[in-house]
């Protein structure tokens, strides 16, 4: 399959008073049609800044992110971003939020009954159906975080990204949106790209691992395929050898390789940086 | 043992019972006798206060003179009310009678020209301040609105809205009534002078207040709201319609009652001094005319403009929760 999404040698240099501050070095990644992609790194590593650079909020310094072999030059409907904290709005109950981005996004595909009918789905499919007329002060972490997927799902994007959408969730309900996002997934097959922090979370949703090495500078540190077989049921992975081999390969990038030295009582200590671990070609 | 034990749970339960009751009861009670008794002391107060200041024009008037004075003021209104329809009877029977006389009399209805009542103060000084509020809001949101998206708008008008902002309206006045009366010329016109100066004395002053907050409002907006604006590519119009206004609506609600509540402590002060009718003159008429009972009718007065101003903001405070998502900014 031929490559959607091409992130091209990307730098991100951020103009300080103290002088350019480089967070991000010839970041460089393909990613196919269908494919889940996770990016994993420790805070400050420059992921939600990628993410910012597809979604077309920052522009890269140089290089360039292409979308069907068209450069990406602002935000826009076919890159849907599910925001960390929800991000919906607080004067609108769930329904009227997704009609926000469907009347914008099918204003002139959709007739009004259709449009209706596409969002009482999406919201069907993040199971938000019997709290659809509430507003997001009315519901918890959780539903608010759903509504916020299928506000995105909603507006058919060719790529979804998802700005650690389970960061501020309790870890019961986490492993519950994870489990439906792998069912929405296993029904949609869209292409997504997910930051996150959770090493369980990255093996069990990925195709693919994207880890990236510490700023200043960052880039792409090694990249992992995941071959686990779908549908992927958490309990039984637990003891699989596989699943094991490849969260312990995480596990060693990030707090091994990658291990982030916090300046506490000692702030000479040493940092130590990308060289080690050279970009990984990915194409 | 075990008995001992139930027993005492029981009496802990029914203690518990008994104390939140005796809490739910005593706070009840607290809400409704506080305020009371707040009150009884201040009238018990003021009537040994008044009763102790002697000024040129009799005693201080106590609780009892202001409210005899609310009746009489009221009664007069009544009156003037009756006297006015019998004027306007009068003229039309004599009119009738011209008429039969004389088919050709052509008949006019001559304009009642009585002193306005207390009542028809309050009124004119409520429309005067509810129409430069309204002005003011008019041109105070869409500038705010403007102010707050627009960086370079901000820093070029910031330095005129810092320098006008403390100045009171009172000192516009001057200013304001020569404008008027050079520019608002017409040979029937809809408002009156006197009604034009103290709109605008009050537009004046809500302004700058519902401009900064209207500004710090757009411009402190939740940087993720303006980004799912921007991946859903609204139109301009869209987005301040759909996203800037709602979500500055708690603070250019904040704005609006600051400015509502300024504005009415200026407007009766401008009435007095321009001698503009409403309850500004009123006070100032009383002042003015010196008689017996001239201080109880202006400290009626007094109380009646606290109220409205108390009603004023209440009102405010009702529409915001109406209208605001926000209702913990509601809460004061």
């Amino acid at each position: 399959m031929s490559t959607l999404l091409n992130i091209s040698k990307i730098d991100m240099v951020f103009p300080t008073p103290n002088g350019d501050f480089t967070a991000l070095k010839e970041v460089d990644l393909q990613i196919k049609k269908g494919e889940f992609i996770s990016l994993i790194g420790h805070s400050g590593c420059g992921k939600s800044t990628v993410l910012n650079i597809v979604a077309g909020i920052h522009q890269a310094t140089k290089g360039g992110v292409l979308l069907n072999n068209k450069e990406v030059l602002e935000p826009g409907p076919e890159r849907a971003v599910v925001f960390q904290n929800h991000s919906l709005l607080p004067w609108l109950t769930a329904y009227q939020n997704v009609e926000l981005a469907v009347d914008q996004v099918f204003k002139k595909t959709f007739t009004a009954p259709e449009r209706k009918e596409w969002i009482e789905h999406n919201l069907k499919l993040v199971h938000m159906e019997h709290a659809m007329h509430k507003r997001p002060d009315e519901i918890s972490g959780g539903m608010k975080q759903r509504v916020g997927i299928a506000r995105a799902l909603a507006m058919k994007p060719e790529v979804l990204l998802m700005d650690e959408p389970f960061g501020a969730l309790d870890a019961l309900t986490r492993a519950h949106m994870q489990d439906s996002l792998m069912d929405i997934q296993e029904e949609l097959n869209n292409t997504v790209i997910m930051i996150t922090h959770d090493v369980d979370e990255a093996v069990l949703l990925s195709d693919r691992i994207i880890m990236m090495t510490n700023g200043p500078a960052a880039t792409i540190g090694e990249v992992l395929e995941v071959d686990l077989p779908r549908p992927r049921d958490r309990l039984s992975l637990a003891q699989d050898v596989e699943y094991n081999r490849l969260r312990s390969a995480v596990l060693t990038f990030l707090y091994e390789k990658q291990r982030k030295v916090e300046p506490l009582n000692h702030g000479q200590k040493k940092q130590q940086n990308a060289p080690t671990n050279k970009k990984v070609d990915v194409a | 043992m075990i008995k001992a034990f139930s027993k005492s749970g029981f009496n802990t339960l029914n203690n518990d019972f008994m104390s939140q009751w005796f809490v739910r009861i005593s706070t009840t009670v607290k809400a409704i006798m506080l305020p009371i008794v707040g009150i009884a002391f201040f009238l018990g107060l003021w009537t040994i206060a008044a009763n102790n200041i002697d000024t040129s024009l009799g005693q201080f008037p106590g609780p009892k003179a202001v409210g005899t004075q609310i009746v009489n003021l009221y009664q007069e209104h009544v009156d003037s009310r009756e006297k006015e329809q019998a004027f306007y009877q009068r003229q039309e029977l004599r009119n009738a009678e011209r008429l039969k006389k004389d088919p050709n009399y052509p008949a006019k209805i001559r304009d009642y020209t009585g002193k306005e009542t207390f009542l028809d103060q309050i009124i004119t000084s409520l429309v005067t301040v509810m129409s430069g509020f309204l002005l003011a809001v008019i041109i105070a949101i869409p500038l705010g609105i403007s102010v707050g998206l627009n960086k370079s708008l901000n820093l070029a008008i910031n330095p005129i809205i810092q320098v006008f902002k403390p100045v009171s309206p009172l000192a516009w006045l001057p200013l304001v009534t020569m404008v008027v009366s050079a520019v608002y010329t017409s040979d029937a016109p809809m408002f009156d002078k006197s009604f034009i100066n103290s709109m605008i004395t009050v537009t004046l002053c809500c302004v700058w207040p519902m401009v900064i907050n209207t500004a710090i409002g757009v411009s402190s907006i939740n940087q993720d709201w303006l980004n799912v604006s921007s991946v859903l590519r609204l139109p301009s119009l869209v987005h301040v319609r759909k996203i800037i206004l709602p979500a500055s609506i708690p603070a250019i609600f904040t704005g609006m009652r600051l400015s509502l509540g300024i504005a009415w402590m200026v407007l009766i002060a401008a009435e007095m001094l321009a001698q503009n009718p409403g309850l500004g003159k009123f006070v100032w008429d009383e002042f003015q005319n010196g008689s017996s009972q001239s201080l109880s009718r202006i400290m009626t007065a007094v109380f009646v403009i606290g109220f409205i101003g108390f009603l004023l903001d209440r009102a405010m405070l009702k529409i915001q929760r109406f209208v605001s998502w926000d209702k913990t900014t509601v809460n004061r």
